[in-house]
């Protein structure tokens, strides 16, 4: 597993994702992209669903991109990503094509959870080898902070702004990891831009799994979350210490948290650290976020009963495959 | 036996009773595409169906992407074909419907996927029977468009429209529409050509700049109005490129079958002074009622358009120099306004009366009485209080 000076220094050699694109400050795709390519040692083609990245760094004529990157639309990332796989697979078998090519989908919340989930599910199902990483910023930034399948329950959007009789978007997130995880893939993993080596270790199992793999990547956007660029790391790590955002890892069926964080802390200060939940704390609502957080508890729970359900399989021969036996 | 496009002698060996949903199958055989992204619909089955058995059989090593969905097939198509290799896939109706977001990406991208089209009416209400409406919504698209009379022509311009879409001065769609069931499932002698005279023919795939290769190239940018429109126009000549560079496509097509096409095709237009316009496979009964016409001592003519995109306006132009009155026959409806083929006639023609006519909306029948009432119709003033005439319909609407 390659540290994360080692990292550095792939990507200062040769960034895949240069400098020059207009994402904003304090954006936390451009840490998700060049950790994912940096982590990955062969020859890599990138399909990016329309969104922040694409818009960002690919402003006819110029190119973020020293990596072959491809974008169509935004719903069909991991169909285009199908065809990409068999034309190599074609390629390949008819000795027209020598290099040995990672493929990589980059595709935001908006491209995954919601829109893009049927090209998803097709592509999982029919079991093209590729990564697919959803770059999570919990909503439709790209076009002004609306709600999508990913935003909180309570969080405040354009869509779903709060108000005299609204406390933000009423209903709860979607578990897209546990919807991937529902075609049997071999590896799914959450991870966050703040744990970019537990994200770095799990590109190399995830690249090295037969077939495709997934990661959601819990990533920040300051204007839509509403915090100063500054913090986006410290923001992030909030939501990994707290528990919203457990880093975990399915490998094989087999649950697995990455990351422990002792003692956690309080989900609450998550919240508290974004404006979007700043009518959390107004004092009109307090059965609200007294809400949010035993939801969280009780995730976390539920996740820790599976960690432990799965000790045994990671200490034996099968789990010990992967390199995890700690 | 000889052949209606030639007189030179045809192998009878060559020939097989098959459905142009079969014709279109065995092209595919022949082609042999490295990667066939696919979904069923009715009336294109046939053609997947059959291909998938040749695959499955040994027969073809094209990869086929049983995709969740048409958008996703077209999605995959532009994939593979912008990686380097040979894409091809076919619908119909609402699967076209649904792939149409890509169909436009897919031109503007330069993927020289060829897309078979079984033509079936779009809904609602649903129907499954043959018409352009579908064809129509891609119409402005950018990829080039076919609409074949025969099964030995859905066969023929699969083969092809690979050339023509592979075209280095193309390098667009290319679909090649087919009349749902009337031509889709009806069978007919097909001369079939060697696998090996296909395949010198199509060459291998191409791609000037494949996505995977050692050159990073970045597809699928994005742009502002500074450039936009100046991509659109390189587009655009690239379609009008496509009518350039036919002729010696199938000029050479001709050399291997004697089968020699053109953009535009006239019959009995030496003379004619009233003429219809049609597309698709209603071509046979359209002459069947100027045969009809023309034992009665009338000058009646028609032309069948095969190139619909881009549009051969001047041939059509040339055919229609000397016509004192046109009909033009559309198989589909542009509601609030005149339909596609008339519009496009209208513009390429200098003559006085044109009339429109809709006909066979969801597969109904179009009879040779059909057309010959309209021929009768171009004799009489023109109506200008009921400008289109719908073919098979309007007599039911005058009942009610």
């Amino acid at each position: 597993m390659p540290n994360l000076r080692t990292l550095a220094e792939r990507q200062a050699a040769r960034p895949a994702l240069g400098s020059g694109h207009s994402l904003c400050r304090g954006c936390g795709i451009p840490l998700v992209v060049r950790t994912v390519l940096a982590s990955i040692r062969t020859p890599v083609a990138v399909v990016n669903a329309t969104g922040c990245l694409e818009v960002a760094s690919t402003r006819y004529p110029f190119t973020a991109w020293s990596v072959p990157w491809l974008h169509v639309a935004f719903e069909n990332a991991a169909a285009v990503a199908s065809g990409v796989e068999s034309a190599y697979l074609a390629l390949r078998r008819r000795g027209a094509l020598r290099q040995n090519f990672t493929f990589v989908v980059f595709a935001g919340d908006g491209g995954t959870y919601d829109i893009g989930l049927q090209a998803l599910s097709g592509a999982l199902e029919r079991g093209h080898r590729f990564l697919y990483v959803c770059y999570d910023n919990e909503g439709y930034m790209n076009t002004g902070v609306q709600r999508s399948g990913a935003t909180p329950r309570a969080a405040n959007t354009t869509t779903t702004p709060s108000g005299a009789t609204s406390t933000g978007k009423a209903e709860a997130r979607k578990n897209l990891t546990e919807i991937v995880l529902a075609h049997r893939i071999p590896y799914v993993a959450q991870a966050a831009i703040s744990h970019l080596q537990d994200l770095s270790d799990k590109v190399e199992r995830a690249t090295h799994s037969e077939g495709p793999s997934f990661l959601n990547v819990l990533s920040a956007c300051p204007p839509g979350w509403g915090y100063e660029p500054r913090d986006t790391i410290a923001v992030v790590q909030h939501a990994v210490n707290s528990g919203y955002w457990p880093l975990l890892e399915v490998i094989e069926g087999h649950w697995r948290l990455t990351v422990h964080p002792e003692p956690r802390e309080s989900v609450g200060d998550w919240f508290g650290s974004q404006k979007r939940f700043r009518h959390l704390f107004d004092g009109v609502d307090v059965d609200l976020l007294a809400s949010l957080e035993q939801t969280a508890e009780a995730e976390w729970q539920r996740l820790a009963e599976m960690e432990a359900r799965d000790r045994d399989w990671f200490a034996s021969p099968d789990g010990a495959r992967w390199g995890l036996s700690d | 036996m000889t052949s209606w496009f030639t007189d030179k002698p045809q192998d009878l060996r060559r020939f097989r009773v098959l459905t142009g949903g079969q014709a279109v199958a065995e092209a595919l055989r022949q082609i042999d595409p490295d990667v066939f992204p696919v979904y069923p619909i009715t009336p294109q089955t046939p053609i997947i169906e059959a291909f998938a058995q040749c695959v499955a059989d040994g027969r073809s090593h094209a990869r086929i992407l049983t995709a969740e969905s048409e958008h996703s097939a077209m999605s995959a198509a532009v994939g593979a074909a912008l990686a380097g290799a040979r894409a091809m896939t076919a619908t119909a109706s609402q699967g076209l419907a649904y792939m149409i977001e890509i169909v436009y990406l897919a031109a503007s991208l330069r993927a020289p996927v060829v897309i078979a089209v079984g033509n079936r009416a779009l809904s609602g209400p649903i129907n499954i029977h043959g018409d352009h409406s579908d064809g129509m919504l891609a119409r402005d698209s950018g990829v080039v468009q076919v609409y074949v009379t025969t099964a030995q022509e859905a066969y023929d311009w699969m083969v092809m429209g690979v050339r023509l879409a592979e075209h280095g001065e193309v390098l667009l769609p290319v679909m090649v529409g087919l009349d749902g069931f009337t031509l889709t499932h009806s069978a007919e002698p097909v001369e079939i050509l060697a696998d090996a005279a296909v395949q010198e023919f199509v060459g291998p795939y191409a791609y000037p700049y494949p996505l995977l290769s050692e050159v990073a190239g970045t597809y699928g940018a994005f742009a502002m109005p500074e450039h936009y429109f100046e991509i659109k126009r390189q587009q655009i000549a690239a379609l009008e490129r496509a009518e350039a560079v036919l002729p010696a496509i199938t000029r050479s097509f001709a050399k291997l079958c004697g089968r020699q096409y053109a953009p535009l095709e006239g019959y009995c237009m030496e003379d004619a002074e009233r003429a219809m316009v049609i597309m698709g496979s209603q071509r046979g009964t359209a002459q069947e009622a100027v045969d009809k016409l023309r034992e009665r001592g009338q000058k009646v003519g028609v032309v069948t358009v095969r190139l619909f995109r881009p549009f051969p306006r001047r041939d059509l132009a040339e055919q229609l120099r000397a016509v004192q009155a046109i009909a033009v026959f559309d198989r589909a409806s542009t509601p609030g306004s005149f339909p596609p083929l008339y519009l496009d006639t209208r513009a390429a023609v200098r003559t006085p009366r044109v009339d429109s006519v809709i006909y066979g909306l969801g597969g109904r029948d179009l009879t040779p009485d059909d057309i010959v009432a309209v021929f009768d119709r171009l004799k009489r003033p023109a109506v200008d209080a009921d400008p289109i005439f719908y073919a098979g319909s309007d007599e039911i609407e005058q009942e009610r």
